[in-house]
């Protein structure tokens, strides 16, 4: 399994704002861990997908270069249960950003009714933490992430 | 018009409240961020940000804590700061009263209080 938790961009605006969206099926198996006979798709794993959106966006308006943390979750609400044969729609924007690093606020929808509200923080571990060394190699954004980047942009979705 | 000192402070306790996830009673003025109302790393960032914003103010990067000199060797040794070290403090963070921690310098110590950040925006808005 990847950890990719958002399946397509369908709105890009560098440095300042990002739409994606994740269908939800039942063959996926972390929908049937939470409750017996009654699946539906985890609240962390909606957080992961808002942290993926814009988190990409932040590291966008690095030029990638930057290894982009989520470092801490500001706020999360939820509203209602995400079910089987829901698309959700994440709406993600980039409120500040620096050197160090940026925060990001968004919402969840499906069919038009919000499903969370979530406020992000990022961190540009090169740039903070004093003292502390990381692999010299951008293991955020990875060989195997910039493939799948060079795809959307072959395709011309997406200005990316 | 300048803004007074308890509008600045009732702003920097809405920042805190709303970055640390504490509560108003306990941002008091000499509530200390990180051993009294749980700062993390990040925290600070989020602080700043949040500063930022509603000062309409630009926090650089290490002006408000100078991070750096928390972790240079030659400013802190064996977990206390050394006289150079206090100096670059003082020298960095007119905004703190270093008076008490300086008879002790643990630098998990550090006086980085609700009423220091106030004294740091008030040198921005001023």
């Amino acid at each position: 399994m990847r950890w990719i938790w958002i399946d397509k961009f369908t709105e890009f605006t560098s440095r300042t704002s990002a739409t994606t969206v994740k269908n939800v099926t039942l063959a996926e198996e972390q929908l049937h861990d939470l409750y017996p006979d009654f699946p539906i798709y985890p609240h962390s794993l909606i957080v992961e997908g808002m942290a993926q959106t814009a988190g990409i966006l932040v590291g966008e308006a690095g030029g990638f270069a930057e290894k982009v943390i989520l470092a801490k979750i500001g706020r999360a609400t939820f509203h209602q249960l995400v079910r089987p044969g829901d698309t959700l729609t994440f709406s993600a924007k980039i409120e500040q950003f620096s050197q160090q690093g940026a925060s990001a606020s968004g919402t969840v929808t499906t069919n038009g009714k919000l499903v969370a509200e979530i406020e992000l923080m990022f961190s540009h571990i090169d740039q903070n933490m004093a003292g502390m060394e990381f692999p010299e190699h951008n293991f955020v954004f990875t060989e195997q992430f910039t493939e799948l980047l060079k795809t959307y942009r072959v395709q011309g979705e997406i200005a990316l | 018009m300048a803004m007074s000192r308890e509008e600045i402070y009732s702003k920097v306790q809405g920042v805190l409240v709303d970055a640390l996830g504490v509560d108003e009673d306990q941002v008091k003025p000499d509530a200390r961020l990180k051993q009294d109302l749980g700062a993390e790393s990040i925290d600070y960032l989020d602080i700043q940000f949040r500063l930022e914003k509603a000062f309409g103010i630009k926090v650089p990067k290490g002006e408000m804590l100078p991070e750096n000199v928390m972790t240079d060797p030659n400013f802190v040794q064996g977990g206390r700061v050394t006289p150079a070290g206090m100096a670059e403090l003082k020298k960095r963070m007119p905004y703190v009263d270093l008076t008490e921690f300086e008879k002790d310098p643990q630098v998990e110590q550090l006086p980085f209080t609700v009423d220091a950040v106030v004294n740091y925006v008030q040198t921005k808005v001023a």
